[in-house]
């Protein structure tokens, strides 16, 4: 696994604590961190929501699948699903080799943009990873 | 003198190719006997009739050649040690293998009747009687077809019995340290799963049980000895706490082995408990299965026991389908039979011996914990039963993992033991040596383990590219799972 | 004992490294709340001889030799020698689950050919490495129907293997959202589908292929009516060889095709261990349980095989799994992949021919000393007629000379009064013609005395 200063953390996204990032400005376009990823190993499989499903914060909305295991992704913020990147459907090794470009997960419309002030910036994701340690 | 120097195992041979089945053979060749009707031929309606299955045609020699090289890529109990723990990878007697091909059983038609089968109904009857008293409980039922589906009839039987008395349950306690297929089989019948943390000694402690015990509880499943080889040594009180809010405890018999003579089920409170005859009765896995799954139970569950069951009248035996409360069929007939006789013939080849047979099973594992304990991690150092749990921590500094300790292992000449089970131990390295391996080839295996934690520190990478001694090297498995191909005419 | 190779020194030296006294010292941790105080009431050991002996015993009252004139989901056909002598390789019976794919090739290919020769015979495009039975394969395709579609009320067909019937409820006892419909016999011992147009939302109509009457169901109108409910089609058979001359279930609409595969190259057994097998459409394999083999490479590009997909299995997944399913019927799918090697697609496709000429054979010979064939639809190599009157005793004598001479069906359809004189019987190519005319024979005798 990548040392935590080996982690590629883009500023300008917002984190939470289950690794997901999501932009700050429409699209709200919604992943998974370097850190995933890399926790994760070689993805096999990502199951998407379908468009028009909502969601409350937190809730599960969809998963992640290695060879050995399942990881649900959790939504940082309430909202609903307005895309899902399509591409995955045949490679989904791209949430691996470009988590925050061409391997994006979700679109959402957040129903309620304040909650994205919750959220952790890149500087507080770092130090999250730093102590946690996960 | 306990030799613990490494000694290689594995050796190279000469290994032949072959190809799949579909590329090999001509149309018009045949591998058997064909039989002639002399008889006009009949024909199917023009919509029904089809051109058969498009498989290749082979001579007898060409299926011959054909399986005996793949058996040669492949590695059993036979081969050498198969320390894979929670599997109970014992010896599987030839006798037993004998007796299930007798022709009598062989070509037994399962609805024939019972005056004409009593051999059939004799075994299967005392089979069950013979469970029934290892475990200390009161019936057997022998029709799951393998561990899984002996657990799914328990908690079965458990929903039965709280639907027969009006009860509405919907949760089931598992202990974190429970096979996977209990919480799927707690699923399958409607229940959600309650985790029951496990103790800071590695079994689950009376005080958590307290906490998480209400009347929306069915019961617990737990396995004894668990799955990192410690008994359970509060199960009692802990049963004694389920049975007074309502509840029923199913216990997983995958780890038997461990306790046979030693440990009385019936009197821990256990409601119902399933074998796996593959595992504790020494019947053979064939890669895969058939395993037979019966099930075991106390008073309280007895008229929920599959039917139709066997029963003696006087000194005939015979099918009763007149059971109320039963759960009904869970086979198409009456079980796996012929693996349920190579059970028999196995207890009756041990008798009372079976109980020295968990001591050794027992000793073998301790052995082993001691012998590996200062180079390799032992999460809970504590006297273990059948099984041992390690990690890859002392390695890990080397970038030693317990996958490359497994892989390396390979290369020595053995199975590795189970690998990153139970969940509850990160990188998990379970052993279990069972009470067929002798003390040399037990001393074999752990220098084997002493010499990879040896290359972990001087060369890492003879393990991290092992094995190269087999025939095929480490598998694509992530491709495999991105772009299934399941079958020889998928692209 | 000969499975114990501990001896006394090994125990003694082995016990100074533990740190223990003596054996029962190990086992210390068990509180005596749990211990075992009686010793084990369990026959003396038997020698290897005296086993044998007394197994074989068993073994001569078991009903092996009868001349058995029915299948009902299990079927005697020729076995080659080579099936079992090869099946019967330590390095296959001995191994466990291919958990380590690298020493366990061998299995790994098996099973692969395994699932493409089932395709192959099935007509649908994905194939499991097996299930436990005939039985628990159709209940696990009921539930899998019910996972795709998001639906959970059931029409089963009356005419399905009624024990497998019984385990589907089984399985379904403790699922109160469960509707389960059955769908009536109608007149030419067909299932009669129509009940499906006021069925709200079905998941899946479940229909079995010659079913337990021997008799070929409607397939593509089936199929029809269940897809436009919206539910899927589960074609389950019990006689893989009918195959060998039919059109496959997949090719015909169905979208999950479950059976029983005994006829395959394994014994009757008095009924186990068999081979559950299950079909699929790709578009469902994330819900298919059990256990599957995929073709990949190694690191240096050799062609290589491993169990995959293992996201959906309990051992991943546990509460979310598809299904609790861990052992499968492994050995019997290799045992059944040799069979088919050996056979191959002509032999079988022969094979099959002479099943169907046998029970023709007999059917008509049997319309001639008064039995009544239950419908004129094709049926393959078992079929159900009407009994002259006082057949039950003369079923009977013949029990006497070790000859099973059908099944009668009223006890297994005690609501379907058109069954009520309804006789089960079976032919496959282990007969002959002449063991045919002994058994015509004696029933005349029988009828007449």
């Amino acid at each position: 696994m990548k040392d935590i200063k080996d982690l590629n953390l883009p500023e300008g996204l917002k984190y939470d604590v289950e690794h997901e990032w999501i932009a700050t400005a429409a699209p709200f376009r919604i992943g998974v961190s370097d850190f995933a990823q890399d926790a994760l190993g070689d993805l096999t499989y990502v199951e998407l929501p379908e468009v028009g499903a909502t969601f409350a914060k937190g809730d599960e909305f969809g998963t992640l699948e290695s060879t050995k295991s399942v990881s649900p992704l959790f939504l940082p913020v309430a909202g609903e699903i307005t895309a899902v990147n399509e591409k995955l459907n045949d490679d989904p090794g791209l949430v691996n080799s470009d988590p925050y470009g061409e391997g994006w997960i979700v679109e959402i419309t957040p129903s309620d943009a304040a909650q994205l002030e919750t959220l952790m910036d890149v500087a507080a994701y770092r130090k999250h990873l730093e102590t946690a340690g996960h | 003198m306990s030799g613990n120097a490494f000694k290689q195992v594995g050796a190279r041979g000469l290994i032949l190719n072959e190809d799949l089945l579909w590329e090999k053979g001509k149309k018009g060749r045949s591998g058997m006997s064909l039989p002639e009707s002399g008889l006009p031929p009949a024909s199917l309606p023009a919509e029904l009739a089809g051109t058969g299955p498009d498989w290749p045609d082979l001579s007898e020699q060409e299926v011959a050649r054909h399986y005996t090289r793949l058996s040669t890529w492949n590695f059993g109990v036979d081969t050498g040690m198969y320390p894979l723990g929670s599997c109970t990878m014992k010896y599987n007697p030839k006798i037993n293998e004998a007796m299930a091909a007798l022709p009598g059983f062989a070509q037994a038609h399962p609805l024939l009747p019972a005056e004409a089968t009593q051999g059939e109904l004799r075994l299967l009857h005392e089979l069950e009687t013979y469970l029934a008293e290892i475990v200390g409980l009161k019936a057997a039922s022998l029709q799951p077809g393998a561990g899984a589906h002996g657990e799914l009839c328990g908690m079965l039987m458990i929903a039965a019995y709280h639907r027969h008395h009006g009860h509405r349950k919907t949760k089931v306690l598992l202990p974190d340290t429970a096979h996977g297929t209990n919480p799927a089989s707690a699923s399958m019948c409607g229940f959600s799963e309650v985790k029951v943390p496990l103790g800071p000694k590695g079994f689950m402690e009376r005080s958590a049980i307290e906490k998480l015990m209400d009347d929306d509880v069915a019961g617990l499943m737990v396995t004894n000895p668990n799955t990192l080889g410690l008994f359970e040594c509060e199960l009692a009180e802990i049963i004694e706490l389920v049975h007074q809010r309502g509840g029923l405890v199913y216990a997983d018999g995958a780890n038997l082995n461990a306790i046979m003579g030693y440990a009385d089920l019936g009197k821990m409170g256990v409601d119902v408990v399933h074998y796996n005859v593959h595992k504790t009765l020494s019947t053979p896995h064939g890669g895969g299965g058939p395993g037979a799954g019966p099930v075991a139970v106390g008073e309280t569950l007895l008229p929920y026991l599959p039917g139709p069951r066997v029963v003696k009248n006087g000194d005939r035996y015979e099918w009763n389908e007149d059971l109320p409360l039963s759960i009904g069929r869970m086979h198409s007939f009456y079980g796996q039979f012929r693996v349920l006789v190579r059970a028999y013939a196995y207890i009756l080849s041990m008798g009372a011996e079976l109980k020295k047979a968990s001591a050794l099973a027992v000793l073998n594992a301790n052995y082993i914990k001691e012998k590996l304990k200062g180079t390799f991690e032992l999460p809970f150092d504590q006297p273990c039963m059948h099984e041992c749990v390690f990690t890859d921590a002392k390695q890990q500094p080397y970038k030693i993992s317990t996958l490359d300790i497994a892989k390396g292992l390979i290369d020595m000449g053995f199975h590795p033991p189970t690998v990153f089970f139970p969940l509850v131990v990160s990188n998990a390295i379970m052993i279990e040596p069972t009470e067929t391996e002798s003390k040399e080839d037990i001393d074999a295996f752990i220098a084997a383990m002493l010499e990879i934690a040896r290359k972990a520190e001087s060369s890492p990478e003879t393990l991290t590219s092992a094995p190269v001694m087999t025939k095929v090297r480490r598998l694509d498995e992530t491709t495999a799972a991105r772009h299934p191909r399941l079958t020889g005419d998928m692209r | 004992m000969r499975y114990l190779p501990h001896t006394p020194e090994d125990i003694w030296e082995m016990l100074d490294v533990v740190g223990a006294k003596d054996l029962d010292d190990l086992f210390e941790t068990i509180p005596a709340s749990c211990r075992r105080e009686r010793p084990l009431d369990l026959p003396a050991p038997m020698s290897e001889w005296e086993l044998s002996r007394h197994i074989e015993s068993l073994a001569a009252k078991s009903g092996g030799d009868w001349q058995v004139f029915l299948g009902a989901g299990s079927q005697a056909h020729h076995i080659p020698v080579l099936v079992p002598y090869l099946a019967s390789r330590s390095e296959f019976v001995t191994s466990y689950t291919p958990y380590q794919p690298e020493m366990s090739q061998g299995t790994l290919q098996a099973i692969f050919e395994f699932q493409t020769l089932i395709s192959r015979l099935t007509g649908l495009e994905v194939t499991n490495a097996s299930m436990y039975d005939g039985s628990t394969a159709l209940a696990e395709a009921a539930l899998m129907a019910q996972r795709v579609t998001k639906k959970s009320t059931l029409a089963v067909s009356a005419l399905i293997h009624p024990h497998w019937r019984q385990v589907l409820e089984t399985y379904l006892a403790p699922r109160q959202d469960v509707t389960l419909i059955t769908l009536p016999m109608s007149s030419d011992g067909r299932t009669d589908c129509s009940p499906l147009k006021d069925c709200e939302a079905p998941a899946a109509l479940l229909l079995q292929s010659p079913n337990f009457l021997g008799v070929f169901e409607d397939i593509p109108a089936a199929a029809q009516a269940v897809h436009a409910a919206g539910g899927l089609l589960v074609s389950s058979f019990s006689e893989p060889f009918a195959l060998g001359l039919a059109k496959s279930p997949g090719s015909l609409g169905a979208d999950i095709v479950c059976g029983e595969a005994q006829s395959l190259g394994l014994s009757q057994g008095f009924g186990g261990p068999t081979l559950g097998v299950m079909s699929c459409k790709m578009d469902y394999v994330r819900q298919i349980p059990g256990r599957l083999v995929g073709q990949t490479e190694d690191l240096d590009g050799q062609r290589g095989f491993v169990l995959t997909l293992s996201t959906r299995e309990q051992h991943i997944r546990r509460s979310r799994a598809v299904s609790n399913i861990c052992s499968n019927a492994g050995h019997c799918a290799l045992t059944a992949a040799m069979f088919m090697a050996a056979i191959g697609g002509s032999g079988f496709r022969k094979t099959a021919q002479v099943n169907l000429d046998l029970a023709e054979y007999c059917k008509k010979g049997l319309s001639e000393i008064g039995f009544r064939p239950l419908s004129t639809a094709p049926t393959f190599n078992e079929f159900a007629l009407h009994a002259p009157a006082g057949f039950a005793a003369v079923h009977k004598k013949l029990q006497e000379r070790n000859i099973l001479a059908g099944l009668s069906l009223a006890r297994w359809y005690p609501d379907i009064s058109d069954l009520s004189d309804t006789w089960l019987f079976g032919v496959t190519e282990t007969k002959t013609k002449a063991d045919i005319d002994a058994l015509l024979a004696a029933l005349r005798q029988e009828v007449r005395s």
